[in-house]
């Protein structure tokens, strides 16, 4: 450490050219970490800045928070840094934003600590001003009056989201926090203190590694095809605990997994080491050669996750180390009665089970050793002073790696390769842990052991190497953390409430169940065409049975459109599919077909070129559609139409009647829906029919009693129909769309918002095989329908001719 | 089964003179029974008691029928049939030839004609019917009546129908009609058991037992997710496929990827926890 002389320290002092007496405190303090961490030039550039931040006129904070915090800063991303630096602080300084200087200089520091070039910090520097740019407010053209709500609350979140989050996913989150809140100030800085569920969400989106969620579908697979085991899967959450990392379990309710696993990049050491001692491999071709497969040149080609050069575990791995650990326990672990033992005791039976279950994971499947060992920590032999720390932990964890090492295919099925095992491989030269790694081996050799017979050799273990020290406060932690596999609850059972166990969490009292008084809502996103991305579960569908009426009025309807009725009869049964249809002149058929072939053989005897065609086959001509019917039922279907005492809604009941019944003739599946919002919170879809139920009273009473409020939020409406016709196994899925006006609801300020989303939604559909057709009641629809639905749409500009068209409209789509 | 119109003479042997040796299986296939399965057979023979087997995709369905055929050294006739096949594929019909029209026999009356086990794989397949003509085949009767010709035949007292189908895969479009399924007696037939799977690979291709055993428990990690994404398992038949394959040489993760995980499932979650089972595997 340099030292620095007193004058210098005074010249320093001076230049500071500050009568703050709090900078005396910490002055000499921050001047030797400088000395440490800038150059002379570096020095100068630090006292300037000081002195400028002590000039601003905001009291001595900045100052202090500068001399503090900027040495560590230099040392993470370098000097040069500095003028950028400055340059936000001057002008957040003009801003209204001044306040957020001290928030800005006190999380630098950590930032910077997790930003490793001075390219980064530039890029978190410009989503910084990015964001004081667009979140501080004008009011009647003024020029910037009142300071961004959000700015400070996202300094103060920024080491903790840099912790999380790649700096892309920063951005998008900040991104995202603008534009959705940007007129809302308390929202705003709910959003950017992480508060809200929306902000969490779209950080959880975000996230780097793989999210439980992607990969959700692929872990029950591998529970059930590998396992033949099923357990609800339940993610906890990582991101918010910082101090107490939660741990894999599995109870009654399901199997406890972490919400978010990164991959895990191996330090390279670990495969150097084996290379050279050799007779270890950790991944690799000489392990398949011993243990039976015929080597093979094409071996190379096929690297595991660990074998080859990029040493890497995926996430999608570590979930099923995890997996597979519990899964191992659930078969074969008995639970312990822990009450008298010690929690060293304890804790040496949990490593020795865990490799109990381990190995017979190994057995069955052999590649998962690789896996473990790549997970498995490996601790350094004498890593652990047993003079002065409690080295126990150690000591179990080199004993489990070990065994982990060593474990092979004892015993396994169809005669593996056992002599070609060898128990020293591991490296470890303690004795004793040798000793045991024999007895364990010989102990798996007889089969499965138990429990109580691992517990038993855990016990010996604990005695045999028991030292003083293991008292000791201060215990060896490092690389003795293994973290795929489980808190091991399951394992104990305590007969007495023991003296850990505080009385305090006793049995929670159950609420008595609720009355369920509809479905729990779907949620959907939305697409935010400004960003081009979704907003994850943004709107909340509520489904439910359409009240019913009288099925007597759909009667009436029918009866007073009985003349359209009988023309579309008469369409309907050309349409009709026919079983059978014949094929005539056919080379190859099912039938002769005797007149064509008397004729060829006229021609034929006439000496003339015979018509080979003279088969006939037959076609099954089935129609394969099922038909999703979405009616919009906003307010403004209450209108009146022009020049007639009817509403929209009427003359559309009639037209859905007239169709439902076409499509009942057809016999084609037909669901009909109605859909309203009121905000994104609450879009309604009410079933009127299903795919399954015939055109009965039930379902013509519902169809009466529709009724029109409420907005338009269309994009939600077509997911939701898309979720149930997706399902159907059907050769063709149309979705007709019955709406009279633009999608829209109160919530949403931009027009284009809900016709973009709605647009998107279409693409969706499109992509799932569902071909959407809107009808359009909406005159002037033109401006925006052929948007959201390209070509395949109509408008009725004569609305009183819905009830006409739109069977005739379905009919032409079918044919 | 199905006619182009062929312009040239008649060959003057009749029906009768079919050389029923063609139909004869020469060799003896190789067939591991799973439980009393041939005796049960031989015992419907002696009596000429219709057979249908059922069973999902690649069990071993048709093997064991060709084996029994072998061991009771009877001619088998096999139809495949499928959705186009109707009731003169089976019967027969009438050609056309330089004099006039002549009646073909269809792979069910030769069978009735020569005493031949007439086997119907699929016959779900075929539609509802077509099915309908083996009927009074099926009973006391034992007759075929093809009225295009005119004709009745009696059966050859060697004569026994045999059908299969797939109960897993059929929709409710496909499914035989309860007047055909209560004309036969049924063998259910299923995956072997582990060890008799591993036998049967390792007997089958020559693989060593080791590897035939991996094989099979990359076939039960499939089998076990049916319904979960996958209509059939891994089939007895694609195990055999992979097998071979590596027998020749391929190196394992190839050989499965290529016979058990690409024919079965375009699913992509499901081919990665597949291939995770490959790697787990064969380690």
């Amino acid at each position: 450490m340099t030292a620095i002389t007193t004058e210098q320290l005074h010249a320093y002092r001076t230049r500071l050219d500050t009568r703050f007496a709090q900078v005396d405190d910490i002055f000499e303090a921050s001047m030797a970490e400088a000395i440490i961490s800038l150059s002379s030039r570096g020095i100068e550039a630090y006292l300037d800045a000081a002195r400028a931040l002590g000039k601003l006129g905001r009291g001595a904070e900045p100052m202090l928070i500068f001399l503090e915090e900027w040495p560590a800063v230099a040392a993470a991303v370098g000097e040069d840094s500095l003028p950028k630096v400055m340059q936000l602080v001057s002008g957040l300084q003009r801003s209204p934003n001044s306040r957020a200087i001290n928030a800005f200089l006190q999380t630098l520091a950590a930032v910077a600590r997790r930003l490793p070039s001075s390219e980064q910090l530039d890029d978190y520097l410009a989503i910084v001003s990015d964001l004081t740019e667009r979140t501080t407010g004008s009011i009647h053209g003024h020029h910037t009056t009142f300071p961004s709500p959000g700015l400070p609350e996202f300094l103060a979140q920024a080491p903790f989201l840099l912790n999380q989050l790649a700096l892309a996913g920063v951005k998008n989150w900040v991104d995202y926090g603008i534009r959705n809140y940007n007129h809302h100030p308390e929202r705003q800085a709910e959003y950017f203190s992480l508060q809200s569920a929306d902000s969490r969400a779209v950080m959880q989106r975000e996230r780097h590694g793989t999210l439980f969620v992607d990969v959700e579908r692929k872990l029950d697979l591998y529970l059930r095809g590998l396992w033949n085991d099923s357990e609800q899967l339940v993610p906890y959450s990582t991101a918010f605990d910082e101090l107490r990392k939660p741990i894999p379990y599995y109870d009654k309710l399901g199997i406890r997994v972490p919400d978010v696993y990164e991959d895990l990049i191996l330090p390279s050491p670990v495969n150097g080491e084996s290379a050279a001692r050799g007779a270890q491999p950790v991944g690799g071709e000489g392990e398949a050669g011993g243990e039976g497969n015929p080597p093979s040149p094409g071996a190379s080609r096929h690297p595991l996750p660990l074998a080859g050069e990029g040493l890497s575990i995926s996430g999608l791995d570590r979930y099923r180390a995890t997996l597979a650990h519990i899964v191992g326990h659930r078969r074969w672990s008995q639970p312990q009665i822990a009450d008298n033992w010690s929690p060293f005791q304890r804790m040496a039976v949990e490593f020795f089970e865990d490799c109990r279950i381990e190995t017979l994971l190994i057995r069955e499947y052999p590649g998962l050793r690789r896996l473990f060992l790549g997970l498995h920590p490996k601790p350094v032999e004498d890593a652990c002073d047993p003079e002065t720390t409690s080295c126990l932990r150690h000591r179990l964890a080199m004993l489990s790696r070990a065994l982990l090492e060593t474990a092979g295919a004892h015993g396994a099925p169809y005669g593996e390769l056992n002599a070609a095992l060898d128990h020293t491989r591991h490296g470890y030269t303690d004795p004793a842990l040798r000793e045991f790694v024999e007895r364990f081996h010989e102990l798996m050799a007889t089969g499965n052991a138990s429990t109580r017979e691992i517990a038993g050799l855990a016990l010996s273990y604990v005695a045999k190497t028991r030292r003083q020290s293991d008292q000791f406060a201060k215990v060896h932690f490092d690389n003795t953390v293994i973290d795929y596999r489980d808190d091991n609850r399951q394992l104990w059972q305590f007969i007495e409430s023991g003296d850990e166990e505080e009385a305090f969490d006793e049995k929670r009292k159950i609420e008595p169940d609720q009355e369920i008084t509809g479905l729990p809502p779907r949620h959907y996103p939305e697409w935010d065409y400004n960003s081009q991305s979704y907003r994850p579960d943004w709107v909340s569908v509520y489904e439910a049975l359409h009240p019913s009426g009288n099925a007597a009025d759909i009667d009436k309807l029918l009866q007073k459109n009985a003349g359209t009725a009988k023309q579309l009869k008469r369409i309907l049964d050309l349409l009709k599919p026919q079983d059978k249809v014949r094929i005539r002149y056919q080379e190859e058929g099912s039938e002769l077909d005797l007149d064509v072939a008397i004729r060829a053989l006229i021609d034929f005897k006439g000496g003339a070129q015979p018509d080979p065609r003279i088969n006939m086959s037959h076609r099954t001509a089935g129609r394969d559609i099922a038909v999703s019917l979405v009616l919009d039922l906003s307010e403004s279907l209450n209108e009146k139409v022009a020049g007639s005492e009817q509403t929209i809604l009427q003359l559309s009941q009639e037209a859905v009647s007239l169709l439902a019944w076409a499509i009942d003739k057809l016999g084609d599946p037909l669901a009909i829906a109605g859909f309203a919002s009121n905000t994104r919170h609450d879009v309604r879809y009410q079933h009127i029919k299903g795919f399954g139920e015939d055109w009965n009273d039930e379902v013509k009473g519902r169809l009466a009693a529709i009724k029109a409020g409420f907005s338009t939020r269309m994009g939600a409406a077509m997911r939701h129909a898309g979720h149930y016709l997706s399902k159907r196994k059907a050769d063709k899925k149309l979705m007709l769309i019955l709406t009279d006006g633009q999608p829209a609801d109160i919530d949403v300020t931009d027009p284009r918002a809900l016709i973009e989303d709605a647009r998107q939604a279409v693409n969706e559909l499109d992509r799932d095989g569902i071909f959407t057709y809107c009808i359009s009641l909406d005159p002037k629809a033109d401006e925006y329908v052929s948007d959201i639905f390209g070509r395949q749409y109509t408008v009725i500009d004569r609305i009183e001719t819905l009830p006409e068209k739109l069977p005739e409209l379905f009919i032409a789509l079918t044919k | 089964m199905r006619t182009a119109f062929m312009v040239r003479m008649a060959h003057p042997t009749g029906v009768h003179m079919i050389d029923k040796d063609q139909y004869l299986v020469k060799k003896e296939p190789f067939y591991q029974q799973q439980r009393n399965e041939v005796a049960l057979y031989e015992a419907a023979y002696r009596n000429k008691l219709p057979v249908m087997v059922k069973g999902p995709t690649g069990c071993g369905k048709s093997r064991f029928i060709e084996y029994m055929a072998w061991k009771l050294n009877k001619p088998l006739i096999t139809v495949a049939c499928n959705e186009d096949m109707t009731a003169s594929d089976l019967v027969g019909r009438y050609l056309l030839d330089a004099n006039g029209t002549r009646w073909l026999d269809g792979p069910l009356t030769t069978a009735a004609r020569i005493g031949a086990i007439c086997y119907l794989d699929e016959i779900v397949e075929a539609r509802q019917d077509t099915t309908v003509v083996i009927h009074p085949l099926t009973d006391h009767r034992r007759t075929l009546p093809l009225d295009k010709k005119g004709e009745l035949i009696e059966a050859h007292p060697d004569f026994q129908l045999v059908i299969s189908y797939n109960p897993g895969y059929q929709n409710l479009m496909k499914d035989l009609k309860q007047s055909t399924k209560q004309r036969f007696t049924g063998f259910a037939f299923d995956y072997p058991t582990a060890e008799l799977e591993t036998s049967i690979l390792a007997k089958e291709t020559g693989l060593d037992e080791a590897n035939a055993a991996k094989l099979v428990k990359i076939g039960h990690t499939a089998r076990n997710l049916k319904g979960h994404g996958l209509d059939e398992g891994i089939s007895t038949r694609l195990l055999v496929y992979a097998a071979t394959l590596i027998k020749d040489g391929v190196h394992p993760h190839d050989a499965c990827r290529m016979a058990l995980v690409q024919p079965i499932t375009d699913d992509a979650d499901i081919r990665d926890t597949l291939e995770h089972a490959i790697d787990a595997s064969f380690a």
